[in-house]
């Protein structure tokens, strides 16, 4: 089975810096990925929705209003709500501290890509996890 | 000028050196790479030399500074005059925590403020909003109402300062709240100096903090350009902003065309609504990015300067000096800071600096060198500036005008960028103007493709990064940068609160009721505006009135 996998790319928040989001959604695609972007100032209601909508192997959400210690961990309480999480890979991406890293990901993110990331670095982080959920 | 018997004399010489020296140097060592570019879409050559500028007319199209077309500089005597405006871009937190950083920036010899709000803020929310839930006082300071602003400028004198205020959609309000400042400290609109940003467009195309449609926009605009005439002279009413458009991706062809394509709407805008193109084109300021190209970028400001003293002539008809004199702002580069190896910053930044300063800007903000990791640290906004002050008072760059002007490659890179750009506004000309291009979604793909290959290139090393993609080294997590006290926002919605039960809110529906009605006419805005916040109607308020008549606008997703 060769099924492409399907990723949305979201912006969360209030920011309008999209161009990350769309660098990386873009080279997504020419990974033979299909993505779905959001548009700007999604509130984690509607991309939860969205999400569960476009039936999507990966959630890929950025931020670069410092907000991701709010936002993040608000989708993926909500994707758990909605018992949609362990079908779900869930990125972010932005100006995120290190220090803010360990507990985002504790909080249910897979991983987070800041500046500088190598956009092959995402599509092979993606191919290698988008469902080792599904399979346990 | 060299007389042609010269250049041919010249020319015979570059095709011996050629045959003689390059072509057998070539043939045993060949060259770093392929093809040596520019970010726009030309190739630099081995070297320049008279042959190339054997064209151009010294009084025509470069002159002398402060003469038309303003390639050396809008003022004669430029920085032997008055250095640029230093100013800091800053603000976080709450309005206290803000004065306190100002402050401190002039009494450490800033000398203008800028002040950065926060995204509720910018998108005409309070800060109670749900909507702005983790967002307030995260990228500028929060403000919901006048109270706020009258903290901001506490003991700051604003006669005696100028304030560059980044805000758009809003910017009617703020700058209300500012005027209404002014008045309680008994200063008068007539000595206000400053700026607001007040670029719609460039927020469709590349920012994102827009919130009506284009037309209500657009109208909110030419509002307060009438409104500044009449009543603040030194208030520089618009910011007609590449920076963004760059951060975004986009080249320094594109950066120059994008940016005056929108001044063209403005100005257009503003003469359908019947005001006189040199009644408000003097107050036109504009605002670019400094990016890692040096000599693209000195040669881009000289070029933008020159195409848009033409634009005013040729197509605008304007007849004063000053109505076509490109005054700009400048801001080194964002998006080129690296979080690896943060310190190595300090030196893009000043590279980048160096050729603000070089093309001529009136006014700089250098960035700190941790902004790839969050909000700078005070310790990084003091390097920031120490660098300016350096270029300022140490190089020596400041002490002549221009000082690369004559130089065979920046002459040449200059008109090669005006060429590029103007074939760029040449074609959003035939698709209707920019408003238009932008509806069309053209100006959001030119810009997306340039990105995106700007991101290939590094990652195929076409184009290095010092510590990104080449000398790259391990490190430690980074453990000194600035924290944001997650309080703010409980604080902030405490005090809009308060200010909802302390105000006299038969006065406030009485201001907002107003505005709605002049809203749905065709009439200046501004006033009403104006009177809302003197009763201390919020942000957020004011702005829903406006939405209730105007709608909002809806993104155009290109991808």
């Amino acid at each position: 089975m060769n099924e492409s996998i399907r990723v949305l790319v979201a912006k969360p928040g209030l920011d309008g810096h999209d161009r990350g989001a769309k660098v990386v959604a873009r080279a997504l695609r020419d990974a033979g990925m299909e993505v779905i972007y959001t548009g700007l100032r999604q509130t984690p209601e509607h991309i939860v929705e969205a999400a569960i909508q476009e039936d999507v192997n990966v959630l890929a959400m950025s931020i670069l209003s410092g907000a991701h210690n709010t936002l993040f961990p608000k989708v993926v309480n909500l994707l758990k709500e909605r018992g949609a999480y362990q079908d779900m890979l869930v990125l972010g991406g932005g100006v995120i501290p290190d220090e803010d890293i360990s507990q985002l990901k504790e909080n249910g993110v897979a991983k987070i890509f800041t500046p500088g990331t190598d956009t092959r670095d995402v599509v092979t982080f993606i191919k290698e996890n988008y469902n080792k959920k599904k399979e346990k | 000028m060299p007389d042609k018997e010269k250049i041919e004399k010249i020319k015979k010489a570059k095709r011996d050196w050629h045959e003689n020296k390059v072509e057998p140097t070539v043939a045993r060592f060949s060259e770093r790479k392929d093809e040596f570019k520019v970010s726009s879409n030309f190739e630099v050559d081995r070297v320049y030399s008279p042959i190339d500028i054997e064209d151009k007319d010294y009084l025509d199209e470069i002159n002398f500074p402060g003469q038309f077309p303003y390639t050396r500089g809008v003022y004669s005597t430029m920085y032997r005059g008055r250095l640029w405006t230093m100013r800091q871009y800053a603000g976080f937190g709450t309005a206290k925590e803000s004065n306190q950083r100002y402050k401190y920036l002039l009494e450490q010899g800033q000398s203008g403020l800028s002040v950065a709000f926060d995204l509720p803020t910018q998108l005409g929310y309070d800060s109670d909003d749900d909507i702005a839930e983790g967002e307030v006082g995260k990228v500028g300071v929060a403000i919901d109402s006048l109270s706020d602003m009258e903290t901001l400028f506490d003991e700051i004198p604003l006669d005696e300062v100028s304030t560059s205020m980044t805000i758009n959609a809003p910017a009617a309000v703020l700058l209300a709240m500012y005027i209404a400042v002014a008045e309680k400290q008994g200063v008068s609109t007539e000595k206000l100096r400053g700026t607001i940003q007040n670029d719609i467009l460039k927020e469709y195309i590349a920012r994102g903090t827009y919130i009506y449609p284009t037309a209500p926009s657009m109208r909110l605009i030419t509002d307060i350009f009438e409104y500044c005439y009449e009543n603040i002279p030194n208030w520089n009413t618009i910011s007609i902003s590449g920076y963004h458009v760059r951060e975004a991706g986009c080249t320094a062809a594109q950066e120059i065309a994008f940016t005056l394509a929108n001044g063209i709407a403005y100005v257009e805008a503003a003469i359908e609504a019947g005001l006189d193109v040199d009644d408000f084109a003097p107050r036109l300021s504009f605002f670019f990015n400094a990016h890692n190209n040096f000599l693209e970028e000195i040669s881009k400001f000289r070029a933008a300067r020159r195409l848009w003293a033409q634009i005013m002539e040729e197509r605008f008809g304007a007849k004063k000096e000053k109505s076509k004199m490109l005054r700009f702002h400048t801001q080194t580069a964002g998006s080129t800071l690296t979080a690896q190896q943060s310190d190595n910053n300090v030196v893009r930044v000043t590279l980048q600096a160096l050729a603000a300063v070089l093309g001529g800007t009136q006014s700089l903000h250098t960035n700190g060198r941790d902004e790839a990791l969050s909000l700078p640290t005070e310790k990084s906004v003091e390097i920031a500036l120490r660098t300016q002050q350096i270029i300022a008072h140490e190089s020596g760059v400041a002490d002549t005008a221009d000082a690369l002007g004559g130089s065979y490659y920046i002459e040449k890179l200059t008109d090669d960028l005006q060429e590029e750009a103007e074939e760029y506004i040449n074609k959003i000309d035939d698709l209707g103007g920019a408003p238009e291009a932008i509806d069309q979604g053209y100006i959001q793909k030119e810009i997306q493709d340039s990105a995106y290959s700007y991101q290939k290139e590094i990652e195929a090393e076409k184009k290095i990064i010092v510590g990104v993609n080449k000398f790259k080294t391990e490190e430690e997590p980074k453990k000194d940068i600035l924290k944001l006290d997650e309080k703010v926002a409980n604080q902030q919605k405490e005090r809009v609160s308060q200010l909802r039960e302390d105000r006299d809110q038969a006065k406030v529906e009485k201001a907002l009721k107003a505005l709605k009605d002049t809203a749905e006419t065709d009439q200046n805005l501004m006033p009403k505006i104006v009177d809302a916040v003197k009763a201390y109607a919020t942000l957020g308020e004011v702005c829903d009135v406006m939405r209730e008549v105007f709608g909002e606008y809806n993104e155009n997703i290109i991808l």
